[in-house]
């Protein structure tokens, strides 16, 4: 990629940098890696502006597979190849995958006890919430149209109303947005003034 | 019936490239998945797996690690990871070299506008899902409400209200 001027961006990073910088964003985020890898890929290591960061943000989300390890892969890969990319998901995922796995063999010997179901049973209630509040937020910053709306709703009542495989979801409900999607951007180009660069 | 780890692997290789919109938004397909086609575990075991996944640091497809540590020990652990982490960062890598290319394409932002109502509707739905899962009556329903309400309103760390939650339900108050 042609490298944009930009003081704000730090020498792109070794691979050992690679490492060590999504090692710390694995460890230190609880419940999604989101906000704490903003904080430490642009305030502290300086590898992405603010607005580079919502670019890759935007593309990691609307590849399909873990959003934050899309992007460990896409950053791996622009700095330091496709090995940077290997390094960067692996960096960014071993130390969270050993740690719940030790989690996972303590509450196989304690399976039994009831506490711990219980409370097991109040964090999923309250992750449950969690999810809730942060789907509903997304849905309120979405473009406000009609078929943006129903689109939602209809893949919302497919899955877990119709409790439809999401194989037939994605094929049936995909075409449909994106050709929505295609003729909504298509209205707005039409509609503006032309396009300044910015 | 207990898939081969080869098994576990492809199916997981399949996930990875339907979660579109992220892990969270594969919840739905992988509950109906994994309790109600394959078996492998009941609604509660699944919350309870979930549960877990948020007591760690890290990306939210931990999940897909626990399913595969549940149903096939920690081979299965690191085999449903791979699965889940290996076709889409592949295609991550090929769309991160086109990017520039196709930055106004038309259809790049077709697909960003239009991808989107699907995504947030999976996500709404594994919540529905995850909060039915975790069971409980009205005070289980309680604790969601309250939570999406914080996670809505507050700047506290949700780490606060997860540990809320488990004391809740430890000392009975959900049950």
């Amino acid at each position: 990629m042609a490298p944009t001027p930009d003081d704000a961006t730090a020498p792109a990073p070794t691979r050992g940098q690679l490492f060590a910088g999504f090692f710390l964003v694995g460890i230190s985020g609880f419940g999604g890696v989101m906000p704490h890898s903003r904080r430490v890929l642009v305030d502290r290591r300086r590898w992405l502006t603010d607005r580079q960061f919502t670019e890759l943000l935007s593309l990691g989300q609307t590849l399909p597979g873990p959003n934050a390890v899309n992007m460990a892969a896409i950053l791996g890969d622009r700095f330091q190849g496709w090995l940077g990319a290997v390094i960067a998901v692996f960096a960014l995922v071993s130390a969270p995958l050993a740690v719940v796995l030790m989690l996972a063999q303590v509450y196989a010997h304690l399976a039994h006890s009831a506490p711990l179901a219980r409370a097991l049973t109040g964090v999923a209630a309250a992750a449950a919430g969690l999810i809730l509040a942060t789907g509903g937020r997304l849905a309120l910053r979405m473009d406000r149209e009609v078929w943006s709306w129903a689109l939602l709703v209809l893949t919302f009542l497919a899955v877990f109303v119709g409790r439809l495989p999401l194989l037939w979801v994605l094929l049936v409900l995909g075409p449909i947005g994106l050709g929505l999607g295609w003729l909504s951007v298509r209205r707005e180009d039409r509609g503006s003034r032309p396009e300044v660069a910015p | 019936m207990r898939p081969s780890l080869g098994g576990l692997f492809l199916r997981f290789c399949g996930f990875s490239l339907m979660a579109v919109g992220g892990a969270n938004a594969l919840i739905p397909e992988l509950h109906r998945q994994v309790v109600d086609v394959s078996q492998w575990m009941s609604s509660t075991e699944f919350a309870s797996l979930f549960a877990l996944a948020q007591a760690a640091p890290g990306p939210n497809m931990l999940i897909t690690s626990l399913i595969g540590w549940k149903v096939a020990g920690i081979p299965g652990a690191l085999v449903c990871t791979l699965g889940m982490c290996l076709p889409s960062s592949t295609l991550a890598v090929a769309a991160g070299r086109l990017w520039d290319r196709y930055r106004e394409s038309v259809w790049r932002r077709a697909l960003e506008r239009g991808l989107a109502p699907l995504t947030l509707g999976l996500v709404l739905g594994a919540g529905c899902h995850l909060a039915r899962a975790a069971g409980g009556g009205w005070p289980t329903a309680l604790v969601v409400a309250a939570s999406a309400g914080l996670a809505w309103r507050s700047r506290w760390n949700p780490l606060l209200w997860l540990g809320g939650a488990a004391l809740l339900g430890a000392v009975g108050v959900l049950s």
